[in-house]
């Protein structure tokens, strides 16, 4: 049995970790183009991009991951999107929110000295972002990067709700059908050596980063 | 002939207008010293030159290229950095970057530059050019006396010691003009010293500067050339003598009298 249940947890732990990399792979840039409008000159864009910001921050998770799944169906009474990819977009959209306001902070942090100099020294904006601006931003926002990816381990349980068999649900079930307690505490022990490796990771990298200050 | 020609040089910020109608000319090796007291304009003035900060009105002549000129259309940002390349600044916060050692900090605009003027030419020329550029960045840290430090970081280094950094950075791409301001304000007064001196020893027949510094003596043992600013107007322009004996304006007297005030309290 112990075997039996532990394959059935392997399975939702694979989508557990499908979810969390995909959205790492979508939210991570799409985060960074959200910064870029949220920090535009042109008013129109900026406002537009804080408004969804807000939106998207301001309502849970869960209700979005709803909205995108039953969303187009009952509105546009088109096919919709399948369990996953609906999933997905929640959370890419819901994550590149959260890290586009990181990666503000991180650029607004940096004084405007670094751009002035990059600029007598005939650099073009492109070059002062990437090779200037960029590092220092990283050096900065690992700490809460790191903070907002181990969320994000816990979070793909949510997935769940559109009846996606991830790792918590794959448990409940199995507890629901076999009227035993004990696979809620081994799936513990799955997060918590998933968020122990990030937090292990997230260690290296600062260290790594640390051969210089400011 | 002018290195440099200021024409009627503007600017407001709001309704406060921070420059007002300044103008002068700078020969070829000359050193001017802009002193003046705080919020007269200096820092705006090196800015503008610059182009940090755009001017509102007046022009700006390099060696008769024309980097500033109100009348004319607007430059593109492609011509605006190289005219900007016209100039080299020094700032008082001295703007390192951090994430690169002495001897990154010193190449990396003029590798940058270097790529995109090699564009089409062999491998082998661009590692050439990269070559000089490395061998000018020996050279320069050794000028400014921190050859040892080439792979320290910024961090690792003392005020004065990143100044003199940002000296040879500034200096590796070879400005007709070179800014500092108030190069030493942000120093422990023992590290001022020896900021002063790397800058003291840059002065040659080819080296034009422009120094807005509070150290007066310095100003008079170095600049051929003194300039006194207040409330965004060249109230006095002259030779140290000129300028430190037989100052005219009003506004001049009484600010060397606040320096000594300062000065004296300084000692107390
Ligand atoms: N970006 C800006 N926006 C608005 N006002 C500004 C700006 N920059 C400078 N000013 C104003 O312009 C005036 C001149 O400032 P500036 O920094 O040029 O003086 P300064 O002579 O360099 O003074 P200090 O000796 O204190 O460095 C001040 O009144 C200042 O408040
Ligand atoms: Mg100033």
């Amino acid at each position: 049995m112990f075997l039996d249940v532990t394959l059935n947890l392997l399975e939702g732990f694979k989508l557990t970790i499908l979810i969390f990399l995909i959205t790492l792979v979508g939210a991570l840039p799409l985060g960074l183009v959200i910064t870029f409008g949220s920090m535009s000159k042109i008013k129109f864009i900026k406002g537009l991009t804080k408004g969804f910001v807000w939106i998207v921050r301001g309502t849970p998770l869960m209700l979005q991951i709803i909205l995108v799944f039953y969303g187009p169906g009952l509105i546009f009474h088109t096919n919709g999107l399948g369990r996953l990819p609906a999933v997905l977009v929640a959370f890419i959209i819901n994550y590149a929110c959260y890290f586009s306001e990181i990666y503000r902070g991180g650029i607004e942090s940096i004084s405007q000295g670094q751009y002035e100099a990059g600029q007598v020294l005939g650099m073009t904006k492109t070059q002062i972002f990437f090779k200037v601006i960029l590092m220092q931003v990283v050096k900065r926002i690992i700490p809460p990067m790191g903070n907002e990816i181990i969320t994000l381990v816990k979070d793909t349980s949510l997935a769940r709700v559109v009846s996606c068999v991830e790792l918590l649900k794959a448990a409940q079930d199995i507890v629901g059908l076999k009227a035993i307690i004990w696979p809620i505490f081994y799936i513990g022990a799955f997060y918590l050596l998933f968020t122990g490796f990030l937090t292990l990771l997230f260690g290296f990298i600062e260290k790594k980063l640390n051969y210089y200050k400011g | 002939m002018a290195v440099l020609e200021v024409e009627n040089l503007g600017k407001s910020f709001g309704g406060n207008q921070v420059l007002k109608n300044i103008s002068f000319e700078l020969e070829k090796g000359e050193v001017l010293a802009i002193i003046g007291s705080s919020g007269g304009g200096k820092t705006t003035l090196l800015r503008c030159l610059n182009q940090l900060t755009k001017p509102d009105s007046g022009s700006i002549t390099v060696n008769n290229d024309v980097i500033f000129d109100s009348k004319a259309g607007k430059l593109s940002d492609s011509e605006l950095r190289k005219k900007r390349l016209h100039f080299g600044l020094v700032f008082q916060q001295f703007n390192l970057f951090p994430q690169y050692n002495v001897f990154k900090n010193l190449t990396l605009a003029a590798r940058l530059l270097a790529k995109e003027n090699n564009k089409g030419k062999s491998l082998a020329e661009l590692n050439a050019t990269y070559a000089e550029i490395d061998k000018k960045a020996e050279d320069l840290l050794k000028k400014v006396g921190l050859t040892e430090k080439k792979t320290a970081y910024p961090c690792e280094l003392s005020g004065g010691q990143q100044q003199r950094v940002a000296i040879a950075r500034a200096l590796i791409l070879n400005p007709d003009i070179l800014c500092f301001d108030e190069p030493t304000s942000a120093l422990d007064p023992e590290l001022t010293g020896e900021v002063l001196r790397v800058i003291e020893g840059l002065k040659s027949q080819d080296n034009t500067m422009i120094i807005v510094t509070h150290e007066m003596e310095f100003a008079r043992r170095v600049a051929s050339k003194i300039m006194f600013i207040a409330d965004g107007v060249i109230e006095e322009i002259g030779t140290p003598e000129e300028v430190f004996e037989h100052p005219t304006s009003e506004k001049l007297k009484s600010f060397f009298n606040k320096s000594v005030e300062v000065i004296a309290g300084k000692e107390e």
